[in-house]
């Protein structure tokens, strides 16, 4: 068995600690530890996490392998710190039945860059008319445990209502994308001061804070949980924070992109900053990063979205909405969240890794670094300042709104079960 | 001036009296025997048209041709376009045959800023309508015409248009424009609100709630509900286009109670201001936004905003792409010299031609 030890890697950010591994798993961790037989990664000054855990990356296989593949998509995942993601199922087919989603499954098991758990299409072809088979995939090789439409609202309220009852049978989540779909016709932008003055069509808060308020009402009243994607106003951050003072079962994430960038930056009609939901305000930005730190929004989930080039190299209203972000969260959470002193590193590992983690009910991840535990670890170097460039991003697509913006942190491994998928910062 | 003219926000206030300024010296030529000035000789002007404009686009047409500029009409119908060829391949296509500027109407808001920021093109690229921006030839059009009616007499105050030169160094200092209508869709009114602005007018949006957008409080102008109240009030008041399918979408209940609530008919006519003038950036909608008795009255300025076009086209065609004319330099300061050396240039030409 191969034996790692991380040397005086400072352990969620609080005391300096050696980790040994073994095999697939920690086997102690302490101060002073025995190297012999071990490969020693000298990890002073670096904080050591919880492999990171996403639950929601757009992977594209099947179907637009133009845009990115499971494997160039869990190369991302591995050099961005994550040893598990959710693999959306706006694939092309759509992963509404178990063939697909055991098929994603299987090419992340082939990939062994990070555990790919994929995510069940709530209705079938995501058109919000008639559930998908939703226990053949909670039964199938994959175990699907969370189920979303994302790209689309399950706008329909029965149907919303029925998937919610329907998943308490195998401990399943429905992740609603929420958007009211009248409200956001030919929407291009977050409505606002600046959609005004550009012209272009409005996607107002309200679309995505009424499905919410509808959602976890709903939710209450059946008694299931509920998780919310890639929620982005300050009004949606009420609306949880009530429900959880209530005690529903409800859960949210957050983006990176959402935790930093506002809609001033459409300003430049550059389609890198299309995406749904839209960039919002400052006032949004700042609710967003205050309810991740006190824990009304659980945990940051990238919407990790990959296009051609030629899909964002046009016109604004002629752009994909979507930007990539696994290979730039965990910087962007450092910048936005840790060195404003909103979270320290132990949050991170729970926002990031440990309540990700129970979300998807997912296992072997987002757990404790402790003895006997398994060994999926991200070990980060808090002091790096670089310029984002995509030419080295390890995803096949380029579309980061990150490019040429300084940003703290790097990831410098990572261990999946014990094996090094990035080491000394580069992909093993 | 910069490079561009994507947004009316691109003119300072001196950029904005130089172009109409400017204008009145293309209209001068206008009234000539011979139209025609050879300042863009050799140079190429394209008009990109993405979206039907009969009228935009042979206005511009006609600037670049008096201008002897030479023109390429690049429509999307029954071109590359509409087999799905991208604005960049577009773009790079134009780029290969040369194109000194781009004159691009597209139905994307913030099409011809990407064009003018991507990279694709060189030339200059002048924005003819995007979406529901911007559209601020429009504006300096709808400028020169008020100016020439209500900052025209010898004392700089409201007069009957008396004729070209009028108001030439003048801005709109303290004139009330009120603009009526479908804000919220309109490239023509967020250009208008700009560059009035900047020229110092009041400008005062009319419209139903549900077509203003969000925000338009923080836009440097006043906002009405109602037009009766405003009339009195008006020096000039700019009729916008309502497009009657805005009414299957809810933002009016019928045609018949806009026309009521919003549109101007002689009554309301008569409660304006004897100076005032009644403007359209057209097409009209005759029995719409404004009844025939208004839009045929000799108050209104529709036809005279579409001659006033041409103008203030040439003269943005000119400062864009003339200024870097190796015999406008000399007198870069002073777009008059320049044109009147160009006027005799011209003269010469026509000669040779005369004698071959």
């Amino acid at each position: 068995m191969t034996k790692i030890l991380i040397r005086g890697a400072k352990v969620l950010g609080g005391e300096q600690q050696d980790v040994l591994i073994d095999g697939e798993t920690v086997r102690e961790v302490g101060t002073g530890l025995n190297a012999e037989g071990a490969t020693v990664v000298e990890a002073e000054g670096r904080i050591l996490l919880p492999g990171l855990v996403d639950l929601h990356t757009h992977l594209r296989e099947p179907g637009r392998e133009d845009s990115e593949t499971v494997l160039t998509g869990t190369r991302a995942a591995a050099a961005g710190g994550y040893t598990a993601v959710h693999a959306m199922a706006n694939t092309f087919p759509v992963a509404d039945t178990a063939g697909v989603v055991e098929q994603v499954w299987r090419l992340g098991k082939e990939s062994g860059y990070c555990d790919v758990q994929p995510v069940g299409a709530v209705t079938v072809g995501l058109e919000g008319k008639q559930l998908a088979e939703l226990g053949a995939m909670a039964e199938s090789a994959a175990a699907v445990r969370v189920f979303s439409d994302d790209g689309k609202c399950v706008d329909d309220a029965v149907i919303m209502r029925r998937a919610l009852e329907y998943v308490k049978a195998f401990d399943g989540v429905v992740a609603q994308h929420a958007q009211e779909p009248r409200l956001t016709e030919g929407a291009q932008m977050n409505e606002g001061l600046v959609s005004g003055e550009l012209g272009l069509c409005g996607w107002p808060a309200v679309a995505e804070e009424s499905i919410i308020a509808r959602d976890l009402l709903l939710a209450a009243h059946v008694g299931s949980r509920v998780h919310i994607c890639h929620l982005s106003t300050a009004g949606s951050v009420e609306l949880v924070r009530w429900a959880k003072s209530k005690g529903w079962n409800v859960t949210a994430e957050v983006t990176p992109h959402h935790l930093l960038l506002t809609d001033e930056l459409v300003r430049s009609y550059n389609p890198v900053y299309k995406v749904n939901p839209p960039l919002r305000t400052e006032a949004d930005v700042t609710a967003l990063r205050e309810a991740l730190a006190d824990g009304t929004i659980d945990c940051v989930a990238t919407d990790h979205a990959p296009h051609p080039h030629e899909d964002k190299d046009c016109e604004w209203a002629a752009a994909a909405m979507g930007m990539i972000g696994l290979e730039t969260a965990l910087s962007v959470v450092q910048h936005t969240m840790v060195d404003t002193g909103l979270l320290d590193w132990a949050g991170v590992a729970d926002r990031m890794s440990f309540r990700p983690a129970v979300i998807g009910r997912l296992h072997g991840h987002g757990r404790p670094i402790a003895a006997g535990e398994p060994a999926n670890l991200t070990l980060v170097d808090p002091q790096y300042r670089g310029v984002v460039n995509p030419a080295g991003f390890a995803s096949r697509s380029r579309n980061t709104p990150y490019e040429g913006l300084e940003l703290p942190g790097r990831v410098t491994a990572t261990f999946l079960r014990g094996k090094a998928t990035v080491m000394d910062g580069k992909l093993a | 001036m910069k490079r561009h003219l994507i947004s009316a926000a691109d003119l300072t206030r001196d950029d904005a009296l130089l172009v109409l300024d400017t204008a009145e010296e293309m209209a001068r030529v206008a009234d000539r025997p011979i139209k025609k000035l050879p300042t863009l000789r050799g140079r190429t002007v394209v008009n990109l048209f993405f979206e039907d404009s009969t009228r935009t686009r042979i206005s511009f047409e006609a600037a670049a041709k008096r201008l002897s500029a030479d023109v390429i009409n690049f429509s999307a119908k029954g071109s590359s376009v509409s087999k799905g060829e991208s604005l960049k391949d577009t773009a790079l296509t134009l780029e290969a045959m040369g194109a000194d500027a781009v004159v691009i109407r597209h139905h994307a808001s913030g099409a011809p800023h990407r064009l003018a920021t991507s990279g694709w093109i060189n030339g200059s690229v002048v924005n003819a309508g995007d979406g529901t921006h911007e559209h601020p030839t429009q504006a300096l059009l709808d400028a020169f015409t008020m100016r020439r009616h209500l900052a025209g007499a010898p004392d700089g105050g409201p007069t009957h248009h008396r004729g070209p030169g009028d108001g030439t160094g003048r801005d709109l200092a303290g004139r009330r424009i009120t603009i009526v209508g479908d804000v919220l869709h309109s490239r023509v009114a967020r250009s208008n609100v700009l560059l009035l602005n900047t020229l110092g007018a009041e400008v005062t949006l009319v419209a139903p709630p549900t077509l203003l957008p969000i925000g338009v409080e923080t836009w440097p102008c006043e906002v009405s509900y109602g037009l009766d109240p405003v009339l009195a009030k008006t020096d000039a008041v700019m009729m916008l286009r309502v497009q009657s399918e805005r009414m299957n979408a809810a933002f009016f209940p019928t045609e018949r109670e806009y026309a009521r609530r919003y549109g101007l008919d002689g009554a309301r006519m008569a409660a304006l201001p004897p100076h005032a003038i009644v403007m359209h950036p057209g097409p009209m909608n005759r029995g719409m936004e404004i009844t025939a008795e208004v839009a045929d009255s000799g108050r209104c300025t529709v036809v005279e905003q579409v001659a006033n076009g041409v103008s203030v086209r040439m003269a943005v065609l000119y400062l864009l792409l003339g200024g870097n004319e190796p015999a406008v330099t000399t007198t870069h300061s002073s777009p008059t010299t320049a044109l009147n050396r160009d006027a005799a240039r011209r003269s010469d030409d026509f000669e040779e031609n005369d004698n071959r």
